[in-house]
């Protein structure tokens, strides 16, 4: 970089960067600060959901919680860490200097945090806090309930920014691994990360501008006359949830895809063996990918489809088991006879394996038309979603934190604080989410403040679970802290069998890495 | 471009075209897919009508009425009767008395029925309302064929206004047997609400 003038520094470094690290950096802390925020609103619920009856906030806030933690989780937190590894580690993997598209980089980071400021504004809206007018519709925004919300607006254009964001990301990602690999480096030579996070790329540029339209058409609903959900003017409320799964049951995948290739990185390093059915991984990748765009509809069994219909849909949800079984089966194949250790990457992805696999039955059950009609709207539904994105795409993004950053700071993690911070994870995740089944089956419907006593005992030790694992994440950002600013010092190859390219730059990693590129064999 | 950035060395320029290139080819992709999802509005409506799906009716008009009619008369389906059971719900506050004179009738299919519908307004203000049908189970709306319905059209009504709407009706000879009772519901709207709310 001999043109490259001396890097600014305080906050005009962050501000103006268009490094790929910093701004992987960025990224990863704005997720982990609305991992906090909608965290807090978690606890939020789950005092309230503590004992029957109403004690802690009255319904709307209660509304509001529920639908912000949604929101602030899979925009804010899930989905923005995923970019974040993606803008830290895709150079670093496939040989490229920084991402294809810099300045947009910048841009696509940057959009994120007015983005979020938009979303939580309402809440601060009115007389006080609690009685603030925040979105209270669910994360879904179903018509015609969001429709009759006064500051839909704020949540419209909050979207729109979010979409921008993304898609941004996405095309920026997209041109980095088809046109920035090292010589060498064949499509099927790249880690599955990069292959994974190509496809997840493809998914956002194709649902996003769907999500914007949907939302377009609930502002338009609202402020310019016209009927598209709106049944008085002859539109169809029905027919915003077929648009709106059409966006969201892809957006589950954006979500777990890029986890998929986390894993498929860390278990191959510490079973000390080439990961098993490589191709077939790409492949059933991709095929997850095309499947998500033709279920959608298995989210709405309940609103009085032909049963043609949803025996369709039950048929296309199940067939995702099909490739979703070969990652599965494939990672136990690769643990399988191999020299296996247990360091805290290793603890993470092993438990995201085997509660992924959980949350992936509980889906299937789902995905059955006559048994979702008793399931639908349930608690069953939330402990399903908690287990493939908590469990699932969150312990992803952790293991992935532990396994790179002795790469990104030149430090190792603290090792006891770290096995504290996995096993409290652990125990905690599974005495929140579990017993959320069983109350789901008994009945206790979703997104209610106070509920029948009989789930009274579940709910309690629910809410326990939850306050630890909430606590178990405040030690997590401890641990963050004190990597950073030291430890025990990494070595450059870090993992004794780790293989891959961002092995074999230094430990931190130099700001500019492969201005020259290597050569891949 | 300048959302490319600078050229950094190990950037040369071809990797600069093909990002490019890269980059228009997607940005193609997402005009269109936002387009995709207003097309997908027309193409619901579309599929909804062809199979009769969502409870959505096929509305004849006069000429094909009249013709439908004396054919579908000549086939009445005296073998058997369908209940028809009308429910009525207003739509978030209308304050508006609104009902159906008789709860279920029982037909004939292919028979021409006619009922009658009460509604009254009980605000003090004039109230252009529309009602909107839908049809219990959903696969026998494309059987259910109105010929006059006070649905078709906005109904307005002075402050304190009240009147009798009539619904004509046949149930087609084709409906399924296994069909038995019919449920029809109209929700009435304010169409002012939308206004009144800005």
């Amino acid at each position: 970089m001999s043109e490259h003038h001396a890097a600014p520094t305080g906050i005009t470094r962050w501000l103006f960067t268009t490094n790929h690290k910093d701004i992987g950096t960025l990224y990863l802390w704005f997720s982990f600060i609305m991992l906090l925020v909608g965290g807090s609103m978690a606890m939020v619920i789950r005092s309230e959901l503590m004992y029957p009856g109403m004690q802690v906030v009255d319904p709307n806030f209660f509304n509001m919680m529920t639908t912000m933690h949604g929101l602030i989780m899979v925009f804010g937190a899930i989905m923005p860490a995923m970019v974040g590894l993606a803008n830290w580690l895709i150079p670093m993997m496939i040989g490229a200097p920084d991402m294809a598209l810099p300045r947009m980089n910048n841009w696509s980071f940057w959009i994120l945090p007015a983005a979020a400021i938009l979303l939580v504004a309402p809440m601060f809206i009115g007389g006080d806090f609690m009685s603030g007018q925040g979105p209270a519709f669910g994360w879904t925004f179903y018509e015609p309930l969001s429709g009759q919300y006064g500051n839909l607006a704020f949540f419209v254009f909050a979207v729109h920014l979010l979409g921008f964001s993304s898609i941004m990301g996405s095309i920026n990602i997209i041109a980095t691994i088809l046109n920035m690999r090292a010589p060498g480096m064949t499509l099927m030579k790249m880690p599955m990360f990069v292959w994974t996070w190509l496809i997840t790329a493809f998914l956002l540029i194709a649902v996003m501008p769907v999500l914007a339209g949907v939302v377009t058409m609930m502002l338009t609903d609202k402020y310019f006359g016209t009927s598209f959900f709106d049944a008085a003017g002859g539109g169809d409320p029905v027919m915003f949830q077929h648009i709106f799964w059409f966006f969201g049951h892809p957006e589950v995948y954006i979500m777990i895809l890029p986890a998929f290739g986390v894993v498929s990185m860390i278990i191959p390093t510490f079973a000390r063996k080439k990961l098993f059915g490589y191709a077939s991984m790409v492949y059933a990748t991709a095929a997850i990918a095309f499947l998500s765009f033709i279920v959608w509809a298995h989210h709405m069994f309940t609103v009085g489809m032909p049963v043609a219909g949803e025996l369709y849909f039950m048929y296309a949800t199940v067939m995702i088991a099909v490739p979703t079984a070969v990652k599965v089966f494939n990672w136990t194949a690769t643990m399988w006879k191999g020299a296996l250790t247990f360091e805290i990457p290793m603890l993470w992805a092993i438990a995201f394996v085997f509660m992924f696999t959980i949350g992936g039955f509980t889906g299937l059950m789902l995905g059955l038309t006559p048994v979702d009609f008793q399931y639908h709207d349930t608690y069953f539904v939330v402990a399903h979603f908690h287990y493939v994105l908590v469990t699932g795409s969150l312990f992803a993004i952790i293991a992935a934190f532990y396994y790179w950053v002795p790469k990104w700071t030149g430090n190792m993690y603290p090792p006891l604080l770290s096995k504290i911070h996995f096993w409290a994870s652990l125990i905690s995740v599974n005495v929140l989410f579990f017993p959320q089944h069983f109350i789901g089956l008994a009945g206790m419907p979703r997104r209610i403040p106070d509920y029948a006593v009989q789930f009274a005992d579940w709910n309690y030790w629910s809410s326990i679970g939850g306050f630890v694992f909430g606590l178990s994440q405040i030690l997590f950002l401890v641990i963050v802290i004190k990597t950073i600013k030291g430890g025990e010092k990494a070595t450059d190859q870090v993992w004794e069998s780790a293989e891959g390219l961002e092995w074999t730059i230094a430990s931190p990693a130099p700001y500019h890495t492969f201005a020259t590129p290597p050569e891949v064999k | 471009m300048f959302l490319f950035g600078r050229c950094k060395k190990g950037m040369n320029n071809e990797r600069q075209k093909a990002n490019i290139r890269t980059t228009r080819k997607t940005v193609l992709i997402v005009i269109g897919m936002f387009g995709f999802g207003f097309a997908l509005v027309p193409l619901y409506s579309v599929i909804c009508d062809v199979f009769g799906l969502n409870g959505r009716f096929i509305d004849l008009k006069k000429t094909e009425q009249a013709e439908y009619v004396t054919n579908v008369e000549k086939r009445v389906d005296t073998s058997r009767t369908v209940r028809i059971e009308f429910l009525t719900t207003l739509n978030q506050n209308l304050n508006w008395e609104f009902r159906a004179k008789q709860n279920t009738i029982d037909v004939h299919p292919g028979k021409v029925t006619e009922v009658m519908f009460y509604a009254k307004n009980l605000t003090n203000r004039k109230i252009v309302a529309q009602a909107i049908p839908s049809v219990t189970p959903g696969y026998a709306a494309k059987y259910f064929s109105k010929m006059e319905c006070f649905c078709f059209s906005n109904q307005t009504f002075e402050p304190g206004e009240a009147r009798e709407m009539p619904l004509r009706f046949y149930v087609d000879p084709n409906l399924p047997k296994k069909v038995k009772t019919i449920s029809l519901g109209y929700t009435f709207f304010d169409t002012d609400r939308k206004i009144a709310s800005r």
